[in-house]
């Protein structure tokens, strides 16, 4: 008889009923999701506990010093911006480290030989980079719930911000295992990228806090929407209007996921 | 009959480098092949363009009849590649790395009974629930095979698959090798044991600096570039008409090249009419490294 885990893996029934056409695509994501999945201790409990030990510290020395809206305690404010951290985080580390990782290990040759097509792999990586970045970002909400009450006003918002959000640090995680050739060079693009751009986009803040000089230069960082509109899905307020934050998020995500599948279809760094 | 592989006016540029420079080779179906050359003489690369890891600079490559640039799809699903470096996976066991590698090309539980074929066959079936990471050496080699042949291809390509591999698992792997040749499968190898390339390969070509400097049937090959050698130890001095025979001579030890058998008689009979005492004899077959040394130039690099 079959165990209760058994009928709970979604891959049970999948791995027995995918057409052999799709078989391809459906066995990289597959082995992507096992790969994380297998340390989910560091995949998945660690940037968990980093955010709420985060949450913890800021709730505690600042919820009586800073007040962003009206009838948001500061720690329900914090939710919504280190659950999108570490989404963003979280969706960029999957595709990045594992693209890296197979390059410098050298087991990359096992997909380069096979008949995928490079719309395959980016389907394949980005959908694994998603789900890990979802299971992330909202196992933080579950836990922080715990702590805090925090509204959810506008439901689609926020699942239309953590789609977009992790689709474009998934797409941006491909683009990066693409192109470092040394762990070096992936942490510079994690350090020196991927960290200022989403500390400064008001995670621990709102804009409107800032001197107008920073607003704008805030304005410039598309991470900033993503926060924005995410948190307006929970409390019904943001520094800018939703519409503004999907556009901009959407337009950014397209021309990323263009620039990424052009160096797929190119070979760029994979075949020479 | 669609050629296994076929390979037209292929060159092969990095930079300046000319890796390749003119290949023209068709393998059959079923065919035992070796392809042999000294470092650097472009095997690998000539592996990678078939492979589709590499784009030629121009030429055509088809496996199967299928152009592995405009095919590529199909052209991959026809080809099993062992790669030379030792790689691996290190989050997965060895059956899982063997159903997610069938599993890229299409092919789902259906496929597992020939899974299980080749772990057993490769005798990894110890091995089968082992992480990738806690293999030996040997063991990481069977199991690249294995991924390479996973999805049943019927061509299949060996890129150096024994280098420092020991006699016992080297032998195992060529059992089991045959067995897939006589089952159908085209096998194509590079090595660097000119003997494994002598006692498995019904043909073999030999490349030098980006091309074929030989191509025929091994016992051909054999033939036509050497014969024999006879090996003497004389007292006395080598009358000076039989000067151009001489391959080699220190001491008394002196190895003549034959191009023929019947040229030790009139060796012999001039020894004898100038007196020179043969201590001792011995007739040796020329083998592929003498051919392959022959062809590429001693200087080509290691066999």
């Amino acid at each position: 008889m079959k165990s209760l885990l058994t009928w709970l893996n979604p891959f049970y029934w999948l791995d027995s009923h995918i057409s052999s056409r799709r078989r391809g695509v459906y066995t990289l994501f597959k082995k992507e999701m096992l790969r994380f999945w297998r340390v989910a201790f560091q995949t998945i409990a660690s940037p968990i506990m980093t955010a709420l030990l985060y949450l913890l510290i800021f709730s505690h020395v600042l919820e009586s010093h800073v007040k962003v809206y009206d009838q948001v305690s500061y720690t329900a404010f914090l939710v919504p911006g280190l659950m999108m951290m570490s989404l963003l985080q979280n969706a960029f580390a999957n595709s990045s480290s594992s693209l890296i990782q197979s390059k410098v290990m050298g087991n990359i040759i096992f997909l380069m030989l096979t008949p995928l097509t490079y719309m395959e792999f980016f389907v394949a990586f980005l959908a694994a980079s998603m789900i890990r970045g979802l299971v992330v970002g909202f196992s933080i909400y579950l836990v922080a719930l715990c702590f805090v009450d925090v509204p959810t006003v506008h439901p689609w918002w926020i699942i239309t911000f953590a789609l977009l959000g992790s689709a474009l640090l998934g797409t941006f995680g491909v683009i990066a295992g693409i192109w470092a050739d040394k762990f070096d060079q992936m942490a510079a693009f994690q350090n020196f990228v991927i960290m200022p751009l989403t500390f400064l986009s008001g995670v621990f803040y709102s804009i409107h806090s800032l001197p107008p000089f920073w607003q704008a230069v805030s304005q410039l960082n598309p991470f900033f929407y993503m926060i924005d509109g995410f948190r307006y899905g929970f409390f019904g307020q943001g520094d800018v209007s939703p519409w503004l934050s999907v556009s901009v998020v959407g337009v950014f995500l397209l021309a990323l996921a263009w620039g990424c599948l052009k160096m797929l279809k190119s070979g760029y760094k994979l075949r020479s | 009959m669609v050629a296994a592989v076929k390979i037209q006016g292929i060159t092969k540029h990095f930079g300046a480098f000319e890796a390749l420079r003119g290949i023209d080779l068709t393998i059959e179906p079923g065919e035992f092949f070796a392809l042999l050359g000294p470092n650097g003489a472009g095997k690998s690369t000539l592996i990678n363009l078939l492979s589709g890891l590499i784009k030629p600079t121009s030429g055509q490559i088809s496996i199967m009849g299928h152009d592995v640039q405009t095919s590529y799809q199909q052209a991959r699903m026809a080809l099993g590649v062992v790669p030379q470096e030792l790689v691996f996976d290190p989050f997965f066991n060895v059956r899982e790395m063997m159903r997610f590698q069938a599993g890229y090309f299409g092919c789902g539980p259906e496929n597992d009974a020939w899974v299980d074929e080749v772990i057993e066959g490769l005798g990894l079936t110890d091995k089968a629930h082992t992480n990738m990471r806690q293999l030996s050496g040997g063991m990481k080699r069977r199991a690249l095979i294995a991924q390479a042949l996973a999805h049943k291809p019927p061509v299949i390509v060996l890129d150096e698959p024994t280098a420092g591999v020991d006699v016992e698992l080297r032998q195992m792997l060529w059992g089991f090798i045959q067995k897939l040749n006589q089952q159908g499968h085209t096998i194509i190898l590079t090595t660097h044991y000119l003997e494994e390339a002598e006692t498995l390969c019904e043909r073999i070509a030999m490349m030098k600096s980006g091309k074929i400097v030989a191509l025929d049937t091994t016992q051909q090959l054999l033939r036509s570039h050497a014969a024999k050698q006879l090996i003497l130890r004389l007292e006395g001095t080598v009358p000076a008409h039989l000067h151009t025979f001489i391959k080699h001579q220190k001491e008394d030890l002196v190895i003549f090249n034959l191009s023929e058998i019947a040229q030790v008689e009139t060796i012999l009979s001039a020894l004898r009419q100038a007196q020179v005492t043969v201590k001792d004899m011995q007739l040796q077959e020329v083998d592929l490294e003498d051919v392959f040394l022959n062809l590429v130039g001693s200087h080509g690099g290691q066999a």
